[in-house]
């Protein structure tokens, strides 16, 4: 009874579908209501992004939760609980005027006191990049209720880059001042401004979040409800897409095999677009302080050892772009005014051979280790690759596979001659870029930090004097700069800029808008049903 | 008796709890890199605070002996990766996994000792082999490869069954309507599960069976004119199912972990995966308290195995 019910539901809603399908645009305009279903393929370990920067968590929270402002495609800043933003002329003071009568999903009024407690108690002090990001940040001063006042000690100018939903999270403060905010109830069941609020977390199923019908942008959300289900087995995320009980998942959430096949069904289309926020690159670390890794000579002869395009068409199935730097083609910081290193092992072998690394026994130059990142197929069978393509210049690798957790340890600790790492370059390379070059950020035992333990005094007065640089021309020379010097010194291998896969029902619509659309607040999706 | 037994099994599961401490404590990496290493940023005062936070910057003695203490007064401790206490976590997924464990082996300890039975009794025959080499096929087949195919073929293109899960998300369904709905759920993992379970009881069966019926009591029976079902039934049965039942004893055992691949393809929300990304996540309090209620698990049921020895074969006394 209860199977033929559902089937004779599911007909009907394929019946519609293929009614809606001749005036499909007519239809998106009125589609209102509905449940979204996204697949996640790992639990979060809260729904607070605030203070944690994990990608489910992050794909999650940001629907209950908000920020400063949003961003377009162009990642200009938009209004978001902010209305409007002014910095003074010495770019010491910014003032935000906060947007009226919003009210936190408990009924409690969003007030500048929210956004000066997030700031100065959550943000700088707890938050990965908020440390850094907001270490000019002396006071936020709030005259009213609807006006912040961030006072600096110098300027920042990756400040209002940094005001995303994602990036620098507001959370009520009548529900953390004077708690633990890391165990705080809250974080796992949010009180938040955003469009969506908080229902049911069941760990290992769903979780499960309903339309606020008193959001700020009336009418909005379109959808009634969003689940994301939780689905840890990739075959099992792939049938659910195939047979349309779940509608959409984020950073390419079934194999790229697998992406390739769903794309030939006719109800599901794949995107690349909206990872421009993040900017994953994938790069391979090397230990400087090992020999012979320490000469640049090497470094250069194995960037010419590597074939991007080879990885990029058998491995990554074209879900990935060549790298010229540290800094995506995407941005507007990128230069193409970089040295390259073609594929040329000939090249790359003579000069081993000139850098005095001459084959010995075996025809191996000498013997390193590699730490893969284990997150995908693909990261592991790179590994292979790198591993055959550097035997060819005689460079013996030993690939060394292991969990995540232990491979992050191998790496912080510096126990390590070459790893490898998809990391978010993101959209102003101050939040992900320098990081990994500065000397100042040289610590051992803090992952995705300068592991590499590369110093160069050049670079590292760029990024000092980018941090405080207020003219946007002068500060994208100071990174075209910045690039140069990291592509002569190679103290990473910069291999490719990695195209996450959306994929989703065409029933879901608006789904990717802007460059942040995992992070998104899904206030403008519709299904049509 | 029991008691005496039940007072033996304290010793044995604190002894596992104090290994496996040890065990995972010489693993590489802690939660604060599995945690830093999925936030994909980090920053050096960040790590250390979250070092202190969960206790990771005490010695190693002091964390077991904290531990220990806290398991006195019947607290598992709190979870690092899921902000949450470890008994709760473990209380919301028992249910599951019990249900999908119990019925599993339920149904394929009736199925496989049926057709046990039948392969023996008809030895040699068509159905002997028919039997055998099905049983050989469910046995050597990957668990994840027969449930992905399942869900290929009932949900994606028959549609008739659920891809996943253990219920219909948000449904406002009534008391039988829930159930009901659990139960279409379980269908498939189930099935998933049994196929193994009933593969290893039948080729068990069928082999206890026949060397059962070589005995001389079967040889007696037979002579003083006993009809060949109920030699088969009450002589032979009774006596072959014993090793049968030692198996199913050490399978519960292992019920709490046991189903980790069907829980994975069938999004089934059981203890297997939540001590699976323990594992990843070097969430030790948790595993810890999962191996503590596992190991709890296998010394009651060991016990409950020697009561049933005692009941299926009266020359067998509990001691």
């Amino acid at each position: 009874m209860l199977i033929t019910k559902r089937n004779a539901a599911k007909g009907l809603a394929a019946l519609a579908g293929a009614a809606m399908a001749g005036d499909a645009r007519q239809a998106a305009a009125q589609a209102r209501g509905g449940t979204l279903t996204v697949m996640l393929a790992n639990e979060p370990p809260m729904l607070t992004s605030a203070f944690n920067t994990a990608l489910p968590l992050g794909s999650v929270s940001t629907k209950m939760l908000e920020g400063l402002l949003a961003y377009d495609a162009q990642m200009n800043p938009r209004p978001s609980l902010a209305t409007s933003w002014q910095a003074s002329p010495d770019g010491l003071t910014y003032t935000f005027r906060l947007r009226p009568s919003v009210k936190w999903h408990d009924g409690r009024d969003f007030t500048s006191a929210d956004v000066a407690f997030s700031a100065m108690q959550v943000w700088k002090t707890m938050h990965p990049r908020g440390r850094a990001v907001f270490a000019n940040l002396t006071a936020v001063e709030t005259p009213d209720a609807l006006t912040a006042v961030f006072r600096l000690s110098g300027p920042s100018p990756v400040l209002l880059s940094a005001l995303h939903a994602y990036e620098s999270q507001i959370l009520p403060r009548h529900l953390y001042e004077g708690t633990d905010i890391a165990t705080n109830p809250a974080n796992a069941a949010p009180i938040g401004t955003g469009p969506f609020r908080f229902r049911e977390w069941r760990r290992g199923q769903f979780i499960l979040l309903e339309r606020n019908p008193d959001y700020w942008d009336a009418g909005k959300p379109a959808l009634d409800r969003v689940i994301f289900r939780i689905m840890t087995d990739a075959g099992a995320r792939s049938a659910a897409m195939e047979n349309g009980s779940v509608d959409i998942g984020f950073f390419s959430p079934v194999s790229l095999a697998e992406t390739e096949r769903l794309k030939r069904n006719r109800n599901i289309e794949v995107t690349t677009r909206g990872y421009e926020y993040a900017s994953p690159m994938f790069f391979m670390e090397l230990n400087l302080r090992n020999r012979p890794l320490d000469d640049v000579r090497v470094r250069r002869a194995m960037m010419h050892a590597l074939d991007r395009r080879f990885i990029i068409e058998n491995i990554f199935l074209g879900y990935a772009e060549p790298a010229t730097g540290p800094i995506p083609v995407s941005s507007p910081f990128y230069t193409p005014d970089v040295p390259r290193y073609d594929f040329n092992p000939r090249l790359a072998n003579q000069m081993l051979d000139e850098a005095g690394y001459r084959r010995g026994a075996g025809g191996w130059r000498f013997t390193i280790t590699h730490d893969p990142v284990p997150q995908g197929d693909e990261h592991a069978q790179t590994a292979d690759y790198v591993k055959q393509a550097f035997a060819q210049v005689g460079i013996n690798v030993e690939v060394r596979r292991q969990d995540l957790a232990s491979q992050i340890r191998r790496v912080s600790q510096w126990e390590f001659d070459m790893s490898s790492n998809p990391l978010f370059a993101m959209f102003d390379p101050a939040l992900g870029v320098t990081r990994l070059f500065w000397s100042g950020n040289i610590n051992q035992g803090t992952p995705f930090t300068n592991v590499s333990g590369f110093r160069n005094a050049e670079l590292d007065r760029i990024v000092a004097a980018q941090a405080t640089e207020r003219d946007p021309e002068s500060r994208k020379r100071l990174f075209w700069r910045l690039q140069q010097i990291v592509m002569e010194e190679v103290p990473l291998l910069y291999l490719l800029e990695v195209k996450y896969a959306t994929i989703a029902n065409t029933r879901v619509r608006n789904h990717t808008t802007d460059g942040a659309a995992a992070f998104g607040s899904f206030a403008d999706i519709t299904v049509q049903r | 008796m029991l008691s005496r037994r039940l007072l033996q099994g304290i010793p044995i599961v604190l002894g596992i709890l104090v290994v496996n401490f040890l065990l995972l404590n010489a693993t590489p990496g802690d939660v604060v890199d599995a945690m830093v290493g999925q936030m994909g940023a980090s920053d050096p005062e960040l790590v250390a605070r979250m070092k202190e936070r969960f206790g990771l910057d005490q010695p190693l003695l002091v964390r077991l002996g904290l531990y220990m203490w806290n398991l006195a007064r019947l607290d598992l401790g709190f979870s690092a990766f899921y902000n949450m206490p470890v008994e709760t976590l473990i209380l919301e997924r028992l249910a599951g996994t019990a249900l999908l464990m119990l019925s599993s082996i339920g149904v394929a300890l009736v199925l496989g000792v049926v057709s046990g039975v039948a392969a023996a009794r008809r030895f040699n025959t068509a159905w002997d082999m028919l039997i055998g080499v099905a049983a050989l096929l469910f046995y050597a087949t990957p668990v994840f490869w027969i449930g992905l195919m399942m869900l290929v073929l009932f949900s994606v293109h028959l549609g008739i069954l659920p891809l996943g899960g253990m219920s219909t998300i948000a449904a406002d369904f009534g008391p039988v309507e829930a159930t009901l709905d659990v139960l279409w759920h379980l269908i498939l993992p189930m099935t998933t599960l049994s196929l193994f379970f009933i593969a290893t009881y039948t080729r068990l069966m069928r082999s206890s069976m026949l060397e059962a019926y070589q005995q001389d009591y079967v040889r007696t029976a037979r002579a003083k004119g006993v009809p060949e079902g109920r030699v088969a039934y009450r002589h032979v049965l009774r006596n072959a199912l014993l090793p049968v039942v030692t198996v199913v004893g050490v399978q519960i055992g292992a019920l709490l972990g046991g189903a980790v691949v069907v829980e994975t393809v069938f999004n089934w929300p059981g203890l297997g995966r939540l001590a699976y990304d323990a594992v990843l996540q070097r969430d030790f309090n948790l595993l810890l308290g999962i191996l503590f209620v596992s190991s709890v698990v296998v010394v009651v049921v060991n016990i409950l195995v020697d009561l049933l020895y005692a009941a299926l074969d009266p020359r067998i006394e509990v001691g």
